[in-house]
């Protein structure tokens, strides 16, 4: 298989460094990881060409780094999986982290919000005389955010961090996910509420990109869905962000459909009123525009109303 | 082509024009609608973060209904699809789940067998009504407009769920549509990003910082409008569009157009007939400069 590798490069000891594209023609195996046309170009054409790997195996989390405009594991990702014969496959650093040379990350702000989180079991009483165990059953619902290997590849593609870096970050949040949700850990309540303020828990967007590009299988917005489900479920102080989830749920308990005007009154209320006024422009042009809601500005209930109630008393019933 | 018709929360709310617009362009497609007027909210992914298991019932509960209608479902929402998607995904995999429930749904006399498929409006236009019937419907090419697309997230991923492996043509099939409207396409690297709307309760500056990114991004490539199959996005990257100039100190001024008003323009439609007047970033302007006019 013939192929194009489409390098992003950048050498900060150039004189004047600048980010710049270099392509190498190569040869491969259709077998071929893209690490392995790396490798290979840089024992072959361009010895000067830095990445970082090690394992070769997707289990270091070394090579992470974005193809074809996705971040992934470069061990992991099959040349024929991105590109036909004689297509090219453009290689870029990961992004929302500062880039030390080529394809080479600085990972700083990564690891310094994994501390953040505290990764670290926090149980309460006497230490036992062994280690801390739990009951197989109690830990089996952590397999899958057990196995992140920080490759940073969630963060990368991450779309709060592209407008605000101080965003906790997906990563981070699904460790201390792992640590909320284990039944050794005593320190629940303080960690919820602590992933409650700014920056937080609430400031993921549910893009589903980190669940898209994680090449473990860690899923870590489902981890943030269940953080919040948790700070509701334990009346954490509420949010903005808890305050919208639990009247969108009323709303629909009591409508069937999205009432929007409530949804905003009821989530802001008195305590955020300068947030109900900054919306009085847009509603006055929306109105002027005839954006006017096809069910009437009430948003009547739908027929079915009984039929939706009656679900959501057996729901809470059978949990 | 006849399908159960899920318009959605919003298309009958905020965005009265989608659905104004998709009324106006469906029956010329061969298309029939049947309207699901009991369906719930999907729940948008926000009720999920209370609990997850109430929303699938309730998606459920919509499967179910479609199936007695003995019909595929059509959405109009990005959201609504992808919501739909992942709660049928979870059903279809899990028989244990599914059954459980069934285990409530039963109580209201209905069953969900797991045969319902939920298709975005964006999919059927291609997969069923066909590239071919469409390019016959097109008496107003769209030439000289260059279209930025915009996704929606909840279209774009987890692509399990949403079938692309049985479907790869998804992924690019709002670019595809804007070809075969005879408009160019503008791709820009925010295409499949998030517009921000899901957090502007939350962290407004984030919310608008994305809208000005994407729409702005989509202008510097030479974008003349930007047309989403999602009307939580037209929510953000129109409604909200000006505010996020403000915030960014700049004018944008970049016209979002729903997908069934872009199609309708295409199909000689005029345009308060498509909604047009009602979207808040006017393509009066843009239009003109391409000489297709309103």
């Amino acid at each position: 298989m013939h192929t194009t590798l489409r390098v992003r490069r950048f050498n900060p000891e150039h004189d004047h460094p600048s980010a710049y594209y270099q392509e190498y023609n190569l040869d491969v195996d259709p077998g071929d990881s893209v690490l392995d046309g790396l490798i290979k170009v840089r024992e072959t054409i361009d010895d000067s060409l830095t990445l970082r790997c090690s394992c070769r195996g997707a289990i270091c989390g070394s090579c992470g780094m974005r193809i074809n405009g996705h971040a992934t594991l470069a061990c992991k990702t099959k040349m024929v999986s991105v590109a036909s014969e004689g297509e090219i496959i453009q290689i870029e650093p990961m992004n929302n982290m500062p880039v030390i040379k080529d394809l080479v990350t600085d990972m700083a702000s990564f690891w310094s919000k994994i501390r953040q989180v505290q990764p670290w079991l926090q149980p309460q009483g006497p230490p036992p005389e062994a280690e801390y165990t739990a009951p197989p059953q109690a830990m089996s619902h952590l397999h899958g955010v057990m196995s992140c290997i920080m490759c940073g590849v969630c963060v990368s593609d991450c779309t709060v961090l592209e407008v605000d870096s101080q965003f906790v970050g997906p990563a981070a949040l699904a460790k201390a996910y792992r640590f909320v949700a284990d039944p050794r850990d005593s320190a629940t309540s303080q960690r919820l509420k602590t992933l409650n303020q700014p920056g937080g828990m609430w400031d993921c967007t549910r893009c589903m990109e980190c669940i898209q590009v994680c090449p473990k299988g860690v899923v870590p917005m489902d981890k943030i869905m269940s953080l919040r489900a948790k700070s509701m479920a334990e009346k954490i102080p509420a949010t903005c962000g808890s305050r919208h989830a639990e009247v969108f749920t009323d709303i629909i308990k009591h409508k069937g459909i999205l009432d929007e005007p409530m949804l905003a009154l009821r989530t802001f209320g008195l305590k955020h009123v300068e947030r109900l006024l900054g919306m009085i422009p847009m509603v006055i042009q929306s109105v002027l525009k005839g954006k006017v809601p096809l069910s009437g500005p009430l948003h009547r209930p739908l027929s079915s109303i009984r039929h939706i109630q009656r679900l959501f008393k057996r729901a809470r019933t059978k949990s | 082509m006849k399908y159960a018709f899920f318009p959605g929360c919003v298309s009958k709310g905020a965005c009265p024009e989608l659905y104004q617009s998709v009324m106006q362009v469906y029956p010329k497609l061969g298309i029939d609608l049947e309207e699901m007027t009991t369906a719930s909210c999907t729940g948008a992914g926000v009720l999920q973060e209370k609990d997850e298991k109430l929303g699938d019932m309730l998606n459920a509960r919509t499967f179910a209904l479609a199936e007695q209608q003995g019909l595929p479902i059509m959405t109009i929402c990005s959201t609504c699809q992808g919501v739909m998607s992942q709660a049928n995904h979870r059903l279809i995999t899990d028989a244990d789940y599914l059954q459980g429930i069934n285990e409530i749904l039963q109580e209201e006399g209905l069953t969900y067998r797991g045969t319902t498929t939920i298709k975005h409006f964006l999919w059927i236009l291609l997969e069923d009504v066909g590239e071919e019937a469409l390019r016959q419907r097109i008496t107003k090419p769209l030439t000289g407009l260059r279209a930025a697309p915009f996704y929606g997230c909840y279209i774009q991923r987890p692509t399990e769920a949403l079938g692309f492996e049985e479907h790869p043509d998804r992924g690019k099939s709002l670019e595809r549509i804007i070809e075969i409207l005879g408009a160019e396409v503008v791709d820009f690297p925010g295409k499949t990003r998030c517009c921000g709307f899901p957090i502007l309760t939350i962290n407004k500056i984030n919310s608008l910082s994305m809208v000005a990114t994407h729409t702005q991004d989509a202008k510097s490539h030479g974008a003349d409008i930007m047309v989403t199959p999602c009307p939580l996005c037209h929510l953000n990257l129109d409604g909200m569009q000006s505010q996020a100039a403000k915030q960014e100190h700049t004018t944008i001024d970049l016209p979002i157009l729903h997908l069934p008003q872009l199609l309708g323009l295409a199909m000689g439609m005029d345009s308060k007939s498509l909604g047009l007047n009602r979207n808040l970033i006017s393509p009066a302007l843009a239009l003109a400069r391409t000489s297709i006019g309103l």
